[in-house]
């Protein structure tokens, strides 16, 4: 038994403890400052999905950046200053980014944040950003709500309605899909919201949905929905989730013998889909996303050798919305001729160049209008379709 | 009966706290964001330490209580925040506390609808009944459109503060202490070290377990609830099961009923996830490198000096 004086002195060591930790926030220096000195490198922060369930998305979108980054440095930096990007990795979990977010603002005193894939996690450090008034550029968040937060946070992508709009058409118009089913994934934000923004134009157009059914990330078997669908006769199935779950949904249909269309949004967008889908069950599967390495142009060309020389692979959409998002923010340091919170903002407000996703012109609520892709899968291999224009 | 003494302890804290807290404006963002987060695991790991540790039953949802709470508070101080507050005259130094308090109890409900039927099971099955608990909390909260669902809550306000983060440590740490260490709280160890004992000296045992859980998920719920308004966005995949574990590791790692260790086993670990930052890729390696060796260094809890009271 512990004596009383024991129990006593537990507790004031536990008092201590806690008092230490509040001792520890000591005030620092330059703190409430944000921004950069003028003087010295210009610092960028990126913070992404490096590991985790989104790591596929992260790393792409990462090499993307840090791409960009060379280019900049080789080119000789930025406003003869020069350029340095600091990257921190969320893991894929929650509550990370807005740690991360204070980290760049009031350690590393960034000019601009750059992130993220995941608009769950943009949402995150996106208040942050705008309360300190740094400018943030999510390079493929596609949910609307991420730049609702304020005007101080940015996106290179086109958003979920606008997908959802033109896979609509493209269903309603190509693939004269009258009736269609919906698997979403319930917990994905981005699967539930593109589902959505799918249906509305879709009914709107004189569609049908005859059955919406839901799974979630992680599943493995999903022949309960799929057989759902069979008994529901569509003429296509929409399904706009993760290239994980998609590949074994595309894969289990076709066994099912269910042979109609098959298609989703850019969350498709990875060479996993096919090593898991198997390339002939992707026969009659589109998507729609921001980008094609065979695109024919100049710029989609250079980059594309430029990756394929770094990394030794080919780059996909979130890799060149990764290079984009860097390219913006070089392109209006430059255009503003300052790194100053106020006036970079209003230059990346007024952003309108020639990425390698194609022309980048930000609208009154700083989301990109921008041309889209739709790919398909033949004989194994993505293969691109067609270039759908805002 | 040492209250006076420890009360005066508890309110010192609460001033220590208070004074921080209005010169938190000096100290910079992100090392408060680490030192509150480290104060919520504090709220977390010492509540789930009086189910786990001194009551000896093993829960796996401490996470599921999490986000009811979280959930609830940052209903009332964003849904409902209109309707609110007018009744408290605008104060959102008011607001915030009810909005609080109100996720605590939901969390408690929560916890006698989980504890009362599942209490009755031991070990293994409890476990495993509570960690079916947590992903049902999480899969539920997915399917609530009104609480935004996969795409989470945002907007909410950022009303943690120093004062709520360290003064609600305090009060847990306090509150815990004092349960254990009073006359009814001998219970709870009495039900730890031998239930079969215990029952055959007139002991409720699961009464004591459900008021351990029921205790346990408040704290948890404020600590959901103290979480929502740190971060400003929830979503229900942030309160998995690997948050849940992330607990147990802190319990486990300052000692299955043990105070001092617990709280600063919290603290430890908050701190080195960060400070592991500047090892990049290999974050994640070091970190589990860590828990092993510190597991397999002091298998008794960082800061047990001397040996719990023999388990039978």
């Amino acid at each position: 038994m512990k004596s009383p004086a024991f129990a006593r002195r537990r507790q004031f060591i536990a008092l201590v403890a806690v008092g230490l930790a509040l001792a520890g926030c000591k005030p620092s220096a330059d703190s409430g400052k944000t921004g950069d000195s003028s003087t010295g490198p210009i610092v960028v922060g990126e913070f992404a999905s490096l590991h985790g369930s989104e790591a596929a998305f992260g790393q792409s979108s990462h090499k993307g950046t840090e791409l960009a980054f060379d280019k900049i440095k080789a080119t000789g930096g930025l406003l003869g200053r020069e350029v340095k990007l600091i990257v921190e990795d969320n893991q894929s979990k929650a509550g990370e980014s807005v740690t991360i977010a204070k980290k760049f603002l009031s350690r590393d005193h960034v000019v601009a944040v750059l992130g993220e894939v995941a608009s769950g996690r943009s949402l995150e450090a996106g208040p942050i950003c705008q309360a300190a008034g740094i400018p943030m550029i999510s390079p493929s968040s596609t949910n609307p709500k991420v730049t609702e937060v304020g005007d101080h946070v940015f996106r290179v992508c086109f958003t979920d309605p606008f997908q959802g709009k033109l896979l609509s058409d493209f269903a309603w118009k190509t693939l004269k899909v009258r009736k269609v089913a919906i698997l979403s994934d319930t917990a994905s934000a981005y699967s539930v919201g593109l589902a959505e923004f799918f249906k509305q134009p879709f009914v709107a157009a004189g569609g049908e949905v005859v059955l919406e059914v839901k799974y979630a990330s992680r599943d493995k078997d999903f022949k309960a929905q799929l057989t759902a669908i069979k008994a529901s006769s569509p003429d296509g199935i929409c399904v706009p989730g993760y290239y994980t779950e998609v590949g074994l949904i595309v894969k289990q249909a076709r066994e099912l013998g269910l042979t109609i269309p098959i298609f989703g949004g850019d969350g498709w967008e990875a060479p996993q889909l096919i090593e898991i889908a198997g390339g002939d069950a992707l026969k009659n599967t589109y998507y729609s996303t921001h980008f094609s390495p065979s695109q024919d142009s100049p710029a989609v060309k250079e980059f594309v050798a430029a990756f394929k020389a770094k990394y030794n692979e080919v780059p996909d959409a979130m890799a060149a919305l990764g290079y984009d998002s860097a390219m913006a923010l070089a392109e209006a340091i430059k255009k503003a001729g300052t790194t100053d919170p106020a006036k970079l903002t209003a230059a990346l407000a007024a952003t309108d160049f020639t990425g390698v996703t194609g022309r980048t012109k930000l609208d009154a609520q700083r989301n990109a209008t921008k041309p889209a892709v739709i790919i398909t899968v033949e004989n194994g291999q993505f293969k691109f379709l067609q270039t759908v224009e805002p | 009966m040492h209250f006076p003494k420890s009360q005066l302890w508890l309110a010192l804290a609460l001033v220590v706290a208070g004074v921080v807290s209005a010169f938190s404006g000096r100290i910079d963002a992100y090392f408060l964001d680490v030192a509150l987060g480290a104060g919520i695991n504090i709220v977390l790991a010492v509540s789930l330490n009086l189910i786990n540790g001194f009551t000896g039953q093993f829960s796996l949802g401490h996470a599921g209580f999490m986000a009811v709470g979280a959930y609830t508070s940052a209903m009332l101080t964003t849904t409902f925040a209109a309707k609110l507050l007018p009744l408290v005259g605008g104060q959102t130094w008011i607001l915030f506390p009810v909005a609080l308090l109100a996720g605590g109890l939901v969390a408690a409900v929560a916890g006698i609808a989980v504890g009362a039927p599942s209490l009755r099971l031991k070990g293994d099955y409890l476990a495993i009944v509570t960690l079916g608990f947590g992903e049902i909390i999480k899969v539920v909260l997915q399917n609530i459109d009104a609480l935004g669902a996969a795409r989470g809550l945002y907007g909410v306000p950022s009303y943690t503060t120093v004062f709520w983060v360290f003064g609600l440590a305090a009060v847990t740490v306090y509150v815990v202490w004092a349960l254990v260490n009073s006359t009814y709280g001998r219970g709870f160890l009495a039900v730890a070290d031998d239930e079969i004992a215990a029952e055959s000296m007139g002991l409720d045992t699961t009464r004591y377990k459900v008021t351990a859980f029921v205790v346990g998920a408040f704290f948890a719920g404020l600590a959901g609830g103290l979480y929502a308004h740190l971060k400003g966005y929830i979503n229900p995949t942030g309160f998995d099961f690997n948050k849940s574990i992330e607990i147990v590791v802190i319990v486990i790692l300052g000692g299955m009923g043990r105070h001092v260790g617990v709280v600063a086993a919290a603290i430890l670990l908050s701190v080195l996830m960060e400070q592991l930052r500047r090892f990049g890729d290999y974050r994640m390696i070091l970190y589990s490198l860590l828990l092993i060796v510190l597991m397999l260094a002091r298998p008794q809890g960082l800061f047990a000096w001397r040996a719990r009271r023999k388990a039978a």
